[in-house]
């Protein structure tokens, strides 16, 4: 009867014990490496229907954001550019480019061209665009160097996190209002966005909530 | 219990490998780590939103057309001359309908940068930067026709587009308080082309000049 368990056994129950902390700690790594936006949206660059560049239009010809994205200092949505807006230029740029058939196409017909939504909020946030870029934060902030991207890509995570880092300290994150739409602006140090912020932050009276009705309805 | 190890570490090295690292670029939709069919409802609500889909409309658009006889309910906009750029005889307006002042003008130079200036150019020459991109005929405000066509001609320009429809309309870009503010810097710019040494009044913009 002495012999049904080895001595060894005797170890098991811490070794088991042991084993359930390391592998906690992985999950726990794991959940907080992969279960965030940080992973799951960060880089998602989906083939659009047109190949448009925004390193070509917004870098290189210097095409201000607001000529496409029109609405965006007066209403909550930064729009998509109407077919007309595209046409202002490709009536006469490369206006028979096989590739902008689908701009034409919606152009003449009034169908819409079927973008696909890569920066994409759940709808129990409501952001506005507008009061944004009208209190001095840049749409780098959120969009990332959109003027160097050849296919736009999720820079940032987006996440509640993410938003509240900002609405917590907004003032590094502001600038002056001139410079929202300049992608490559940088403030010269961290001294000085941080004091030129806090003017802002004061004349501005800029008091970002962060109570949970500011965003969620 | 080392074999648990073991194959704890192959199962460690086969997530990532299968998974990858944060920043790679993809282009299958995202992820959810809280997925909509395990929360129905919660991130994708069936409410219409802005430029987006509706499985209701024949369309598939959640945005609406303006029903046929619609009333806007935004206040009337009877003031011909502002709204139209017509004076009370149907002629174009001469001048302008709005006030005139640094404000205005500082707002046109805004507008005018990011909307008029690919085209037309910083300095209203005609050669912006679509031009060296096969933009063809933009004009250069520097000719007598521009000089001397009537504010509220221009006005109509911007709002309906150029007759031969090179220049389409931009009556969804510019309000109408903003379409007189790009006019009156375009003016500025025309007259900046004819300024002569004669138009530096002030003492410190002589001495820069060399005239005293």
């Amino acid at each position: 009867m002495s012999n049904i368990f080895p001595k060894s056994a005797n170890k098991l129950p811490l070794q088991i014990i042991v084993y359930l902390v390391v592998l906690s700690g992985i999950l726990t790594a794991g959940a907080t490496y992969y279960m965030t936006p940080k992973y799951t949206r960060v880089g998602y660059a989906p083939v659009q229907p047109v190949p448009y560049s925004h390193a070509l239009h917004a870098g290189q010809l210097g095409i201000d954001c607001r000529y496409c994205h029109s609405n965006v200092e007066t209403s909550g949505v930064a729009n998509l550019p109407t077919a007309q807006t595209c046409m202002n230029c490709h009536n006469q740029v490369k206006k028979d480019s096989p590739l902008l058939a689908v701009v034409r196409h919606s152009f003449e017909t009034g169908e819409s061209v079927p973008w696909v939504k890569i920066h994409q909020t759940p709808d129990y946030v409501y952001f506005n665009h507008a009061i944004h870029v009208n209190r001095g934060v840049s749409c780098w902030e959120c969009h990332g160097q959109i003027n160097e991207m050849e296919v736009v890509a999720h820079d940032k995570p987006l996440s509640m996190g993410f938003c509240l880092d900002c609405h917590r300290d907004p003032a590094p994150h502001l600038r002056p209002r001139d410079q929202v739409t300049n992608l490559d602006w940088r403030p010269a140090n961290a001294t000085e966005a941080r004091t030129q912020g806090d003017k802002f932050v004061h004349d501005w009276n800029i008091k970002p909530p962060q109570s949970c009705s500011g965003c969620h309805r | 219990m080392r074999n648990v190890y073991l194959v704890t570490a192959f199962v460690v090295v086969l997530a990532v490998s299968i998974l990858g690292f944060r920043g790679t670029k993809f282009t299958q939709p995202p992820m959810d780590v809280f997925p909509e069919w395990a929360f129905p409802g919660m991130k994708r609500q069936p409410k219409p939103r802005p430029q987006g889909e509706s499985n209701f409309f024949a369309d598939g658009r959640a945005d609406r057309p303006l029903p046929a006889g619609v009333v806007s309910r935004n206040p009337l906009r009877n003031d011909d001359a502002l709204y139209a750029g017509k004076a009370a005889d149907g002629s174009w307006v001469r001048g302008f309908p709005v006030s005139v002042d640094a404000t205005r003008m500082a707002r046109g130079k805004e507008r005018y940068t990011i909307y008029c200036s690919p085209c037309h150019g910083a300095v209203g020459d005609g050669n912006g930067i679509t031009k060296q991109y096969g933009m063809g005929a933009t004009p250069t405000y520097h000719d007598d026709r521009l000089r001397k066509m009537a504010e509220g001609e221009i006005f109509n320009t911007i709002t309906h587009g150029s007759p031969n429809k090179n220049m389409q309309s931009y009556a969804d870009k510019l309000f109408p308080e903003d379409r007189w503010a790009v006019i009156l810097y375009v003016r500025a710019l025309q007259r900046a082309q004819t300024g002569t040494t004669a138009d530096v009044t002030t003492d410190a913009g002589k001495q820069a000049l060399g005239l005293k």
